[in-house]
């Protein structure tokens, strides 16, 4: 037998409720955690949500944060954040900082008068400086962009749900939906813990999350669909550990190549997607995970309708029954 | 296990089509190079050396379409602007002023003297001596309402009539507004293109947003102060009756009335009636020309209707001052010496030849019709584009070289075949990228770097199938067979609930977010493809070629 690199062996027979307390209850408690930690400690809002200007400047010397803070003192901007940009892509002697500046008006964009002013300081006590970009969203978009991505994820949530109860039963629709805000929630929980910019881009990861999330559920549960056809007297609970263990080497080998090219662009990618990229990256960690742990324990609480050879009302599974006279 | 002809050859085609289509953007340069000559040759430049040396640098009968790259990986600025809409129904309503007095002093006699009041914006209120003669004056402001002529509107008119004690109140009705602003924002479109387009940057986005917002995304352009700059300066030309001039700059300047600053005449004010005779929209040419002084000077004529206006008001105001105004500010208010007929005439001040081409470049681009206030505001430096290019290029080699690896340490020969078509794969998704000329964007490579992870799942739940029912006994074509059959539905419903999220994230999402939806979206569907129908064709052809007795997954 030729070499193959297997990270789970032919046949495994693991119980995955065994541990159910600990995981599920786990997952509650984190996600519980999750959901009330922004409230303490608050997202850390990029412009797109809050308004403002974000600077980033670029220099041979050495970034002085100190330095560029009292450049700005005279100006009068309001609140000022400072801080190095730090990435293994960039060259020796490339010294990057990245400015925020509070809204200046209600309504619009910082003014190119403004700009030109910060940037005439900055240049003062760094004449190297360059501006490599200058972003400026005004409040009355921001809340708009609020408003839309808090739509977006919603809207996507219930799209996929709705899916998945045409194509499923409802168990399996409540199962991938407490999956998702599983994995959503958690994903932000952690943007909140470690005060991680929270931008569109973010916005755009957590709905790649839903995909990647709700994709490897929907696969778990196509199998468990199969397998109740199959095996039409076997406890759902024995047959839910059956199909987690035949697409368990699948979850993992998927999971294991989308891993390693996230990494690879998290490492290499630079740093202006590595917020977004690091989203996504723990989003299909923690996807794996809850469709392994998560959703198909809301369908065992549920119970699920054993007898599938029948066409259903909701115009079920029609192409399985060519495989299920076995 | 047969694939039908038709679709083997189908499937071939596909995959060369695809690298094919590709081919240009590995050679990103040259190609651009070839496209930007040929546009220009198309546009009628000159053939010069170097022009038809660039144009060589890529043959003609190759598919020369390259994928757009979007602000963040050229470089350029981002500008979102408002534009203020109700600006103009300021003017639309000041509009109606003369022709309301004109028409209520025909009736003299019933509604008495009238006076303009203070209005609202949307509004004109006019007060009037006989409160009696309201109902008659209701009646004259009617006739000079016009039925609104717009598809929502139909059957309305544009002006609402009321009244209240001794004012009369004439207010724009909603479906005008509706009508009225369509066309500010089509206006503003429309001159905010051509100012952008004088620079002569290549493929600058230009599109309206919602109802009266509007999009402007320039390549290669400095910085968005510097767009700011191009398409904020305004040139507003209005030409106005003076009353009288003065020095004193607090002069009370009285109702209907404007105080305004000479600007060559040093601490010289006038004072003009608010309501202009003519305006710069009314002008159909402008160009630098000299006086008879040989000072430079900009020549201009009216339309038809400016024209008229003008030469009206000339005929019976002889000996009068006439003002200049652009921007708020009096050019020049000479004395009208006679009746100016044919509507030319020659704006003098004390320009430079520099000043008096700019303004009539200015002058024939038209003055926005209404102010606009930026939103949002974005420059990204070309540098920083180029070292998100490189850093997703590395990205991109290094999960693409990791991801084959690992299939093929996981699926042997399978894992070949899958490292195979996810090239392919990629070589679709490039293609249709130049084809649909879609922007690729940096949260765009972050998709299609993640779509070589997520790729290749569609041929690791074949492949995991077809070990299954190998161990499960059966022969290898069955097994093949079986694997692909029955990976199918989930192959489908996981990539569908993908879709879903992207399909709106592309609607919800905007600039670099939307090139992420669009690649992801592409994506999926590629791979959905190239798992299907390459992968397949693959198999089946190694195994119809090899005929093995047992296979190994």
């Amino acid at each position: 037998m030729a070499f193959r690199l297997k990270l789970v062996p032919d046949n495994t027979k693991i119980d995955f409720f065994k541990a159910a307390r600990l995981t599920f209850g786990g997952s509650l408690l984190v996600l519980t955690i999750s959901i009330l930690l922004p409230f303490f400690t608050g997202l850390n809002f990029g412009i797109d949500f809050r308004g403002g200007t974000t600077i980033r400047t670029e220099s041979t010397a050495p970034v002085d944060v100190g330095a560029y803070r009292q450049a700005l003192a005279p100006l009068n901007l309001g609140d000022v954040s400072i801080a190095q940009v730090f990435d293994p892509t960039f060259d020796e002697n490339q010294h990057v900082a990245q400015i925020r500046i509070q809204a200046q008006g209600d309504e619009e964009a910082i003014t190119p008068e403004v700009i030109e002013k910060i940037e005439g300081a900055l240049t003062a006590i760094d004449p190297e400086m360059t501006f490599p970009s200058v972003e400026s969203v005004g409040p009355k978009v921001s809340g708009e962009l609020i408003k839309s991505a808090v739509i977006a994820v919603l809207a996507a949530t219930a799209a996929i749900c709705v899916y998945v109860w045409l194509r499923f039963e409802w168990q399996f629709a409540v199962g991938a939906l407490v999956a998702l805000i599983h994995d959503v929630m958690i994903t932000v929980g952690i943007f909140a813990l470690f005060q991680i910019k929270f931008d569109l881009t973010i916005i755009a990861a957590l709905l790649t999350i839903l995909g990647y999330s709700i994709n490897d559920t929907v696969v778990v549960f196509d199998r468990l669909r199969e397998n109740l056809m199959k095996y039409k007297t076997m406890p759902l609970r024995d047959v839910m550990n059956l199909t987690v263990n035949e697409t368990l080497s699948r979850t993992l080998m998927t999971s294991g190549t989308t891993l390693l090219a996230l990494i690879s662009l998290l490492i290499f990618g630079g740093d202006v997607i590595r917020g977004f990229v690091f989203a996504i990256t723990f989003g299909v960690l923690i996807g794996t995970y809850s469709s392994i742990y998560v959703a198909k324990n809301i369908v065992l609480m549920l119970g699920v309708k054993r007898d599938w050879s029948k066409p259903t009302d909701e115009g079920g599974p029609k192409g399985e029954q060519l495989y299920t006279a076995k | 296990m047969q694939i039908p002809a038709w679709k083997r050859i189908l499937t071939w085609v596909l995959c060369v089509a695809a690298l094919v289509f590709a081919a240009p953007n590995a050679f990103y340069p040259r190609v651009e190079k070839h496209n930007d000559a040929v546009a220009a040759l198309a546009k009628g430049a000159p053939e010069t050396p170097e022009l038809l040396a660039d144009k060589a640098l890529w043959p003609d009968w190759l598919p020369s379409d390259i994928v757009n790259l979007g602000l963040d990986l050229r470089g350029g600025a981002h500008l979102l602007a408002e534009v203020r809409v109700q600006d103009v129904y300021k003017a639309r309503m000041q509009g109606y002023w003369p022709e309301l007095r004109k028409a209520l002093q025909a009736e003299r006699a019933t509604v008495g003297g009238v006076r303009k009041a203070p209005s609202p914006d949307d509004e004109l209120r006019v007060t009037i001596e006989n409160p009696e003669g309201m109902a008659k004056a209701v009646e004259v402001a009617e006739g000079l309402s016009t039925p609104v002529i717009s598809l929502t509107g139909a059957g309305q008119r544009d002006l609402d009539v009321t009244s209240d004690g001794t004012t009369l109140i004439l207010k724009l009705t909603d479906v005008e507004k509706a009508a009225t602003d369509d066309r500010t924002i089509q206006q503003s479109l429309e001159i905010v293109r051509r100012r952008v387009d004088e620079v002569g940057t290549r493929e600058p986005t230009i599109q309206r947003q919602g109802a009266n917002r509007i999009l402007i995304q320039v390549p290669g352009i400095g910085s968005a102060a510097e767009l700011k700059a191009l398409i904020g300066t305004t040139a507003k030309l209005t030409f106005h009756p003076v009353i009288k001039r003065t020095t004193n700059g607090n002069e009370l300047a009285g109702p209907g009335n404007l105080l305004v600053q000479s600007i060559d005449e040093q601490g010289v004010f006038y004072v003009l009636e608010e309501t202009p005779v003519v305006t710069g929209e009314e002008l159909v040419d402008a160009r630098p020309d000299f006086d008879q002084n040989g000072a430079p000077a900009v020549a201009f004529r009216f339309d038809p209707s400016g024209a008229r206006k003008f030469g009206d008001y000339t005929a019976e105001n002889v000996g009068q001052l006439f003002a200049i105004v652009l921007d708020n500010e009096v050019i020049s208010a000479p004395q009208i010496r006679t009746h100016i007929a044919g509507g030319s005439g020659i704006i003098t001040g004390s320009f430079s030849v520099e000043e008096a081409t700019n303004l009539a470049v200015l002058l024939r681009a038209g003055a926005l019709p209404a102010e606009m206030t930026f939103l949002e505001e974005r420059t990204v430096g070309p540098e920083l584009g180029q070292d998100s290019i490189d850093a997703g290029k590395i990205a991109a080699a290094v999960g693409y070289t990791a991801v084959i690896l690992y299939m093929i340490a996981s699926y042997g020969l399978f894992g070949v075949l899958a490292s195979v078509a996810l090239a392919i794969n990629m070589a679709m998704i490039f293609a249709i990228f130049s084809l649909i000329g879609s922007t690729l964007t940096l949260p765009g490579i972050a998709a299609v770097v993640l779509t070589m992870g997520m790729a290749v799942d569609a041929n690791v739940l074949i492949f995991e199938r077809i070990r299954e029912e190998l161990r499960g006994g059966k022969g290898p074509t069955r097994a093949i067979e079986l694997g692909f059959e029955k990976a199918l539905s989930a192959i489908v419903d996981s990539n569908i609930t993908t879709l879903i999220g992207g399909v709106i994230l592309f609607f919800l999402g905007s600039g670099p977010v939307k090139g992420f939806a669009v690649a992801l979206s592409v994506g999926i569907i590629t791979s959905v493809i190239t798992a299907v129908f390459v992968t397949r064709l693959f198999v089946v052809t190694w195994y119809g070629w090899k005929r093995p007795k047992t296979i190994i997954v």
